[in-house]
């Protein structure tokens, strides 16, 4: 590694009081004009257009300030935080945190789709539709799978999608009071456990051997002994831990061979893109994440898109609406009776799907597979860096990772005292993004994950290496130090988490807030 | 202030290194002396006591006189108080119960104490779940899930308890002892002696993405409810002990026997506390073929028979059918064994064999853990 200056940094600290707090009563931040008397007099009073039912019985106590000082008080919370494209964000395992292209952003924030309406006719929205078809086509190409369906709106929506398709293909099959047992792996995304539990059936998971590949030995035991019950399995490859499965295809063969459903959980696509294909290895289903792994800026809660991609067997299965190519033009399909219905409003999130499209357009084939080379590559590299530091430990297998790496900090623990979250605390005073642990449960101890995707230069991997070194080396030297960061940062360590647990103290609102706390 | 009450045995562990597999009884204790052992509870202990001392929190420390205490907290720089009548040199069980006696009197936050199974033992026999405790491992023994992973671990856990502002839950943890006579001769049995409450770090609440994660509470409810939607009329559940069983038998609105076997039949307590006999006669009689048996794992090393239910004996096994046993356990519990597999021990050689595999362990309502079972 090149020698490697960490910044001086610091980041803005406003001591902001909440916007509430800030009121002066009779302050306003726009007086509209009233309406001229001539106008009531044609339409009568706005009041009385409201209908009765919803009309507020009093005015909400909204806070009561001028627009310079709102404007202020969100400027300096907006410098609080660390922002998007103003660090890096490789500590983000599992999130592919990709930089997206801001000409992309300004496709999708273009009159010609920003303003269309989902329920404008067929007729006017034929270029939103040919976007969202071509998509789909260039999805097929990439899994190899027949039908797609856009309309989840995340990573975990899709996979709750293809639970409720696991539960209608077994229901037309006439098995579904039999079949009740999803299999996934402790590795794989909590979401592959958690949506067939939502789905209705119990789930298994399988746990690791000592390699870290999820026990095939325990999986041909439970297909043994359930087999008649098994109602598909869920899971993710590479897994969390970075580790490629190999064997994978022996893992749906068994499941097969007891008429269950194989999904495939590509949020981890990243490393496989243009490489691997889910059909080829016998998947009856796949997704993918638009966002992320396809560059629309991560989820995050907002507007986001999984990609549910299905052979042709499950294709009468899927939500409807679907987009289809006619001779006239393009046109919503709803004919799909089997169809397990709806999982969201209309079609999906479109400005998604537009930055996915432009994506793919851009990169090309060979740069969807030089995305997945670079990213394991990075990741690699990275890998070279961090096993070198004293306190990292990389569990099972020995050899190379994908695209990502679940590490251990248990040693620094046992000696020092000085946990992942401790040093997760520090690595932010050298202004990049604090890590990403590890899902749960924690199975590798005291864990952190990175993720360095094709986005990120051989300079910005040993900035993130050194700043990790430098935190580490801190807590061996002095530990009490580490567990006081962070010290650059507009608020420090939070100590009292008692109230995340407390439903009589925590508030999502102002008005639950003061209740809850008697002021 | 907050005040932590300290009691040490510091003959705990001197059996290990001589290879006397424990350190009960006076007799062991001559002897271990005389095979040059040395007492090495004090220094764990101080260990422990430093790494709360580095957090720099005011706290009052009371504990026992000379090496009971009173010389590890002073050697990691604290000034603590000394309770009267407990010996100084020569330390027995009944000092043990008798320093735990009073320092529950004084109302101590937090009973910290060091030694091995038999020191758990002994403090549990006068705290129960009545006071929080945390254990520094010091003892050859340690079969209890009550003790830190290590001194530091134990220091750690006090410390964040008593000043963390409440990112500590409080378990209840097994006390667990063998007998050591048993256990020189080679032959293990471990009996479940009760349960005390322990600080237990939820390093769960860092991330958003990760959401909440259920509290052990809830968890067991989540597996009791698990466990009675599945229960069918008419048939019989043996139900063993612990207190991840006991949620069964609390949501079924029954008593339980927390270090015993109930069994339940249609929702009603048919037997409290049946031993071995009176579940043989059950398996021969109106119970025959009708038969399920609830466990949970026992102690650190995830052990599901032979260690704290000796009842489930292996004839009570072979008559109820393997295929009819249920294993049931939180997932934090699970992860703890840290990829080690379930044990069973029923003293059967072909039993033992005849349990190996993979079992599907309940881990929430709906949730199952396939999980590998060795002997």
């Amino acid at each position: 590694m090149s020698e490697v200056k960490l910044r001086r940094y610091h980041a803005a600290k406003w001591d902001e009081p909440f916007i509430m707090e800030q009121t002066v009563p009779g302050t306003r931040g726009l007086l509209p004009p009233l309406s001229p008397d001539e106008v009531v007099n044609a339409v009568g009073s706005a009041d009385a257009l409201i209908p009765a039912g919803i009309k507020r019985k009093a005015a909400p106590k909204l806070p009561e300030l001028d627009q310079y000082h709102v404007l202020q008080h969100w400027l300096r919370l907006s410098q609080e935080t660390m922002g998007m494209d103003l660090a890096s964000d490789i500590g983000e395992g599992t999130c592919t945190m990709k930089y997206s292209p801001k000409l992309h952003d300004q496709m999708a924030n273009h009159t010609k789709l920003a303003d269309v309406h989902p329920n404008q006719p067929v007729e006017d929205i034929q270029g939103v539709l040919e976007i969202i078809y071509n998509l789909e086509q260039y999805l097929k190409e990439v899994s190899g799978m027949y039908k797609i369906s856009f309309q989840p709106g995340g990573g975990s929506h899709a996979t709750y999608t293809n639970a409720c398709t696991v539960r209608e293909y077994h229901r037309a099959h006439g098995n579904l009071d039999k079949k009740d047992i999803v299999i996934t792996t402790i590795f794989s995304h909590p979401c592959d456990g958690a949506t067939p539990a939502t789905a209705g059936f119990k789930v298994a998971t399988l746990m690791p051997d000592e390699s870290g590949y999820p026990d095939l030995n325990a999986l041909k035991a439970l297909v043994e002994e359930y087999g008649e019950r098994i109602a598909g399995i869920m899971f993710t490859n590479p897994e969390d831990t970075g580790i490629y499965n190999p064997d994978v295809a022996e893992y749906v063969e068994l499941v097969h061979s007891v008429g269950g459903l194989c999904f495939y959980d590509q949020a981890n696509a990243n490393g496989i893109l243009g490489i691997a294909r889910a059909f080829d290895a016998g998947f009856d289903a796949c997704h993918f994440n638009l966002h992320k792994t396809f560059s629309a800026p991560h989820g995050c809660e907002g507007p986001a898109s999984g990609a549910y991609c299905v052979r042709q067997e499950l294709a009468d299965f899927i939500p409807t609406p679907t987009v289809e190519k006619g001779e006239d033009g393009y046109y919503l399909d709803y004919n799909r009776p089997k169809s397990l219905g709806k999982v969201r409003s209309y079609i999906g999130n479109p400005e998604c799907m537009l930055k996915a499209y432009a994506w793919i357009r851009t990169m090309g084939p060979d740069g969807l597979k030089m995305t997945a080379e670079t990213s394991v590559l990075n990741n690699n590299y990275l890998d070279k860096l961090l096993q070198q530091i004293k306190g990292v430990t990389r569990p099972y297998k020995d050899g190379f990772r994908f695209e990502q790496v679940r590490y251990s900090m248990d040693e620094l623990t046992q000696a020092t005292g000085v946990g992942t979250d401790d040093i997760r605390s520090r690595l932010v005073d050298f202004g990049i993004q604090s890590y990403w642990m590890s899902h749960h449960p924690f199975i590798v101890p005291e864990p952190f994950t990175p993720e360095p995707c094709e986005t990120y230069s051989k300079e910005d991997l040993d900035y993130w290496a050194a700043a990790m070194r430098q935190s580490i080396e801190e807590a061996w030297e002095d530990p009490q130090f580490t567990m006081g960061a962070p010290y650059a940062q507009p608020i420090g360590r939070m100590m009292d988490t008692s109230i995340v647990d407390d439903e009589s103290k925590w508030a999502c609102t102002w008005q639950a807030y003061k209740r809850k706390n008697n002021k | 202030m907050k005040q932590l009450g300290l009691i040490v045995n510091p003959m705990a562990g001197i059996g290990g290194k001589v290879g006397l597999k424990g350190s009960d009884g006076e007799e062991i204790r001559k002897l271990a002396f005389s095979l040059g052992a040395k007492q090495e509870a004090p220094d764990k202990v101080i260990r422990a006591l430093k790494r709360m001392a580095e957090a720099g929190h005011d706290v009052h420390i009371i504990t026992c006189p000379g090496k009971m205490g009173e010389d590890e907290a002073k050697a990691a720089g604290y000034d603590p108080e000394i309770i009267d009548g407990i010996a100084t040199e020569i330390t027995s069980a009944d000092d043990t119960k008798k320093a735990a006696e009073i320092l529950m009197e004084r109302g101590v936050d937090l009973l910290m104490f060091a030694g091995g199974d038999g020191t758990a033992r002994d403090v549990c026999s006068v705290i129960g779940t009545d006071i929080p405790a945390v254990g520094i491992p010091a003892g050859v023994k340690i079969h209890s899930g009550v003790y830190g992973a290590s001194p530091i671990h134990a220091g750690e856990a006090a410390d964040m308890y008593l000043f963390g502002g409440g990112s500590m839950q409080l378990r209840e943890m097994e006390v667990m002892d063998i007998d050591e006579d048993e256990f020189r001769k080679d032959r293990v049995s471990a009996r479940l002696y009760g349960y005390m409450k322990v600080p237990f770090e939820r390093r769960l609440l860092q991330s958003a993405k990760a959401g909440s994660s259920m509290s052990e509470r809830a968890t067991i409810q989540s597996i009791a409810s698990d466990v009675i939607s599945n229960m069918q009329p008419d048939e019989y559940y043996f139900i063993g002990p612990g207190s991840t069983t006991r949620g069964i038998m609390e949501m079924l609105d029954l008593p339980a026997t927390l270090l015993g076997v109930d069994v339940v039949k249609n929702r009603q307590l048919i037997k409290a506390d049946a031993n071995e006999s009176d579940l043989l006669g059950l398996l021969r009689g109106e119970a025959e073929g009708k038969t399920h048996v609830i466990v949970t794992v026992i102690g650190g090393q995830g052990y599901i028979f032979g260690r704290g239910n000796q009842q489930f004996s292996a004839e009570v096994l072979q008559l109820a059918g393997y295929k009819n046993i249920t294993v049931i356990a939180t997932e934090s519990k699970m992860i703890g064994l840290d990829g080690k597999p379930l044990l069973v021990d029923t003293g059967d050689e072909q039993v033992n064999q005849d349990l190996c595999g993979y079992r599907m362990v309940i881990t929430a309502q709906g949730k199952r853990m396939v999980y590998k079972v060795s002997c």
